[in-house]
């Protein structure tokens, strides 16, 4: 399978002022330039927002250029409202597990798949809100609509205008990546960028590519009433993830119907009437698939063409982006990146971090390391599965002993009285020190589980030392305590368990 | 009640006599399953291979007769065809996991597969060790041993990786599985590491070993691997004590310990069990690969659950749909004999419906309705979960398979090559 990338899809028109918050006003205009910007940000998402903001709030001078829509893929294509329907499909599959909590299930689940996706809506325009062009305009940003590029290593031309800078920042983001696939295009497809304005919800979905993405979308769909079939090339589901954690979130789909095939490649997409058959092939075994719907989530494409970045000396790569070292300068060093446009990890947190790396290398001469940061990140499935720090394939490759710590969940009281048994806690130490350099939490609130051995790692707290932190009870966060007094345990040595034998008698 | 010596002596012979009764005497091939229209799998007839010596040994076969069907078996691959299309036995020296039981041709589309070709080598290897007479029979089944050995090209199943791959098919080329984190691969490697003619570069040990989890699990250190069969099936022909590889040296253990820590987990989970199912309990555990449910109504008292049918079940996260493998606890004999023996004599006395003739079957579970408090129970018998029976009860008595591939010389080199030391090594 060849892949090569496509423009995105443009947004439809909607009937609830959706956009209105962050995109111009019809008489939005844009400023008239500053003779010499402390900061050009080319990118109105996160990282350019985030770091608009810190620099804006430090007195510098910036400019912050977006071609589309502020607040980026994470605000109105990606987290928020997939995170959005995750909770109403999270509710459906409550209300048809009600017996196993207790409660009587009603006798019909109706799924009002539209009033899920208006409440999605809602919630991207309350929280939209917050990155208006009026808002960052009065926080002292100059915001100009247009398509950037530099015209040198020290300008910018947007709408006609020539911007001077000392520092620049490329934050212009990715867009999906499509596989060439033949037919694909001819079928239809949907992406992350045009999922969410689906306004029902497709009877058979298949699902290419078996990412953290593909695999919430996939769940949360066919807890809706869709009939989901996942495909993804690679043989080991969730290749990048603890092995277990990705066992167990396959056997979840597995039972809620989801059809998961791994090893096996899309051939092509045939349009025939209203549904889409997409031959398959698993080593020897070819088969075909009828569906409405096909959703790929194969990755994503760093935005790096027609924005100049030859002109101002950048290097790139149409795959991995644009090249960065430790400290997020480019090749220009009076130019920085950020955000999914150069970072591996395409998280909005991560653009959080980077950006204020940004703000301190780019205008006050900090030497800050991306590097150094302890990057958590949860895919948010149900269970959700968290993780922060090492793989114990990456801590053994550079050659770090590693112990592992596991704790069921199902041996936590709380995840039990929940009926949340699903998934555990791993912590991840150096072998024969306390030092936890990463771990993987599996649970239905992985993603808030997770924090407390980031902030361990952060402040380099030893799991010794976190045994000694009293936890509520009972909360399912417990299960890293009880971890940590798995750690203390074996220290009873022979010699010291006699002596305390000794002590006691 | 019967000793444990009467006991484990009647569940070896039943066991045994799974092969003197499925063996095709055309060929020498084996049933993989009592099951109509099974066809042949090479690791049973591996474990064949292995089971003669020990049936000679208890006076349960002559030994001519068990000469005769080790040269049958022998001689069939050595002579059968190899080649690069799918109508054949084998290739570059490995061979297709399932094969006709009459004509020892690949069927089911079956992969060219490493793991049960080495299971198959290591009961050719084991014959030779044990056939050490002047007779002419007995010469030529350890040239034979020695030549099918010789044959298989270890180095052209790395793929111009570093690790190996699990197989091959004609179809398609190499499956695109590895060998990743611990699992019943040792053999594997060490058989291929051992090679006069095609050896497996130490690194190739080193790639796999350096994907290995240790963990602590309620309470236990030990090297991670969920299904119970991983930490068994290679130690029914290495002798595992007291040798250590770089890995087991850091960790101050052993595979054999680990084994046995593995064990007890395998217990432990049984007594918590989560899932709540019927029949889990201290003398009932085991979750490995096996035969399961995969049809059947669930028991009105227990909310309906996903049955996973023939599947790889493991400790602690699953899968599990309340199936248990009678076999593993004596397959785990050697490793913790106390807790093994207890289990064993539960499943006689509690389920004596589920033993034919002292025969374990793959699976049963007593969550799915079934005719008794057994619940379901797999059909027929299956020759893995036989042949590890005989294998691992004789080393546990005298320890006979285990003597006999430590004077093996690929054995021992690929340990070597492997980074193991000390002990008888």
């Amino acid at each position: 399978m060849h892949s090569a990338t496509v423009s995105s899809p443009s947004l439809p028109e909607n009937q609830d002022g959706r956009w209105t918050v962050s995109i111009p006003s019809i008489e939005w205009r844009n400023p008239r330039p500053a003779r010499k910007y402390n900061l050009v940000i080319l990118g109105g998402g996160p990282a350019g927002v985030l770091t608009a903001r810190a620099a804006a709030a430090w007195g510098a001078k910036v400019a912050l250029i977006e071609r589309n829509l502020l607040g980026g893929t994470c605000l109105n294509t990606g987290c928020i409202p997939s995170k959005t329907i995750i909770r109403t499909s999270r509710l459906y599959a409550d209300m048809r597990n009600a017996e196993a909590l207790g409660a009587h299930a009603p006798k019909t689940i109706t799924v009002d798949f539209a009033a899920a996706m208006a409440r999605m809506r809602r919630i991207r325009v309350r929280l939209s809100r917050g990155v208006s062009a009026d808002i960052l305009s009065a926080a002292g940003i100059d915001v100009y609509f247009g398509a950037a590029r530099f015209a040198g290593s020290s300008t910018v031309i947007v709408a006609d205008e020539t911007l001077r800078f000392k520092k620049a920042l490329i934050a212009t983001g990715a867009r999906p990546l499509i596989p060439s696939i033949p037919g694909l295009v001819e079928a239809g497809y949907l992406t992350h960028e045009n999922v969410f304005e689906l306004t029902e919800c497709p009877r058979r979905l298949l699902v290419i590519g078996g990412g953290p993405l593909g695999c919430e979308l996939a769940q949360a769909l066919c807890r809706f009433g869709s009939q989901v079939t996942i495909v993804q090339k690679e043989p080991m589901f969730l290749s990048h993830e603890e092995r277990d954690a990705a066992q167990i979130l396959s056997e979840v789909l597995a039972r809620e119907g989801i059809d998961v095939r791994l090893n096996t490649e899309v051939l092509r997409v045939r349009k025939q009437g209203n549904e889409k058959l997409v031959d398959l092939v698993s080593d020897d075994y070819s088969s075909t698939v009828a569906v409405d719907q096909i959703l790929v989530g194969i990755g994503r494409s760093p935005n790096v063409e027609s924005i100049g970045l030859e002109t101002a000396g950048v290097h790139y790569d149409t795959d991995a982006g644009v090249r960065i070292n430790d400290f997020l300068q480019t090749t220009n060093s009076n130019i920085y990146a950020t955000g999914d446009v150069c970072l591996e990890h395409k998280f909005m947190h991560i653009e959080d971090a980077s950006a204020r790396i940004v703000v301190r290398n780019a205008l006050f001469w900090g030497r800050e390391r991306v590097s150094a940061l302890t990057i958590p990140w949860c895919t948010y499935t149900d269970p959700e599965i968290a993780h922060v720090g090492m793989y114990v394939r990456e801590a053994i490759r550079r050659g770090i002993p590693v112990k592992t710590f596991t704790v069921p969940m199902y041996d936590v009281d709380r995840a039990v009285a929940d009926g949340e048994e699903e998934g555990f806690v791993k912590i991840h130490v150096k072998e024969n020190s306390d030092k936890i350099i990463g771990a993987t939490v599996v649970a239905r609130h992985a993603g808030e589980i997770i924090d407390n051995i980031s902030l361990a790692i952060c402040s380099n707290i030893g799991l010794r030392r976190l045994a000694r932190v009293i936890y509520p009870y009972p909360t399912q966060a417990a299960a890293i305590k009880m971890a940590s007094d798995s750690y203390n345990l074996p220290r009873l040595t022979p010699v010291r368990s006699w002596l305390l034998r000794r002590w006691l008698a | 009640m019967l000793s444990n010596d009467d006991l484990l002596d009647h569940l070896q012979s039943a066991a045994c006599g799974y092969f003197l009764r499925e063996t095709n005497l055309a060929n020498g091939l084996v049933a993989d399953s009592t099951r109509v229209g099974a066809p042949a799998s090479i690791a049973v007839v591996g474990f064949a291979l292995s089971v003669y010596p020990v049936a000679v040994e208890r006076g349960w076969m002559p030994r001519e007769q068990a000469v005769e069907r080790v040269l049958l078996t022998l001689r069939f691959f050595w002579r059968s065809s190899q080649g690069e299309t799918g109508s054949v036995t084998g290739y570059k020296g490995f061979y297709y996991h399932f094969l006709d039981l009459q004509t020892g041709q690949r069927v089911w589309q079956s992969e060219l597969s490493l793991i049960d070709t080495s299971l198959l080598l290591a009961g050719a290897l084991t014959a030779a060790a044990y056939f050490t007479g002047r007779t002419n029979s007995e010469a030529e089944i350890r040239e034979l041993a020695d030549s099918l050995y010789r044959r298989v090209e270890w180095t052209w199943a790395q793929n111009d990786k570093t690790g190996l791959s699990q197989g091959w098919k004609p179809e398609s080329g190499f499956l695109h599985y590895g060998w990743e984190g611990y699992n019943e691969a040792v053999l594997l490697y060490v058989l291929g590491l051992g090679s006069p003619t095609h050896p497996l570069p130490s690194t190739a040990y080193a790639a796999w070993t350096s994907t290995y989890q240790w963990e602590n699990l309620y309470g236990y250190d030990f090297l991670y691997a969920g299904p119970l069969f991983v930490h068994q099936f290679s130690h029914a022909w290495v002798d595992f004590r007291s040798i250590r590889d770089r890995f087991m040296r850091e960790k101050r253990s052993d595979y054999f310990e680990n084994s046995r820590r593995a064990t007890y987990i395998q217990r432990e989970y049984s007594l918590r069990n989560p899932r709540g199912f019927r029949g889990y309990g201290r003398d009932c555990w085991g979750l490995t690969a096996g035969d399961g449910p995969s049809t059947e109504v669930p028991r009105a008292d227990h909310p309906k659950h996903r049955l996973l049918g023939y599947a790889a079940r493991g400790v602690p996260f699953g899968p599990d749909d309340g199936t248990i493998a009678p076999w593993a606890a004596l397959a785990s004999l050697p490793f913790a004999p106390e807790i093994a023996l207890s289990a064993v004599r539960h499943y006689c006395e509690r389920y004596p419906d589920m033993l034919k003739d002292y025969m374990l079957p793959s699976g049963f579970n007593p969550t799915v309705t079934g005719d008794g408090p057994q619940g379901w129970v797999s059909q027929g018998h299956f020759g893995l979960d036989q042949g590890i029976i005989v294998l691992m009860i004789e080393n546990y008595r005298t320890q006979l398979i285990w003597k006999l591939m430590r004077d093996c010389r690929y054995i021992r080199r690929g340990l070597r090559s492997a980074g193991f030391r000390g002990g008888w090594l």
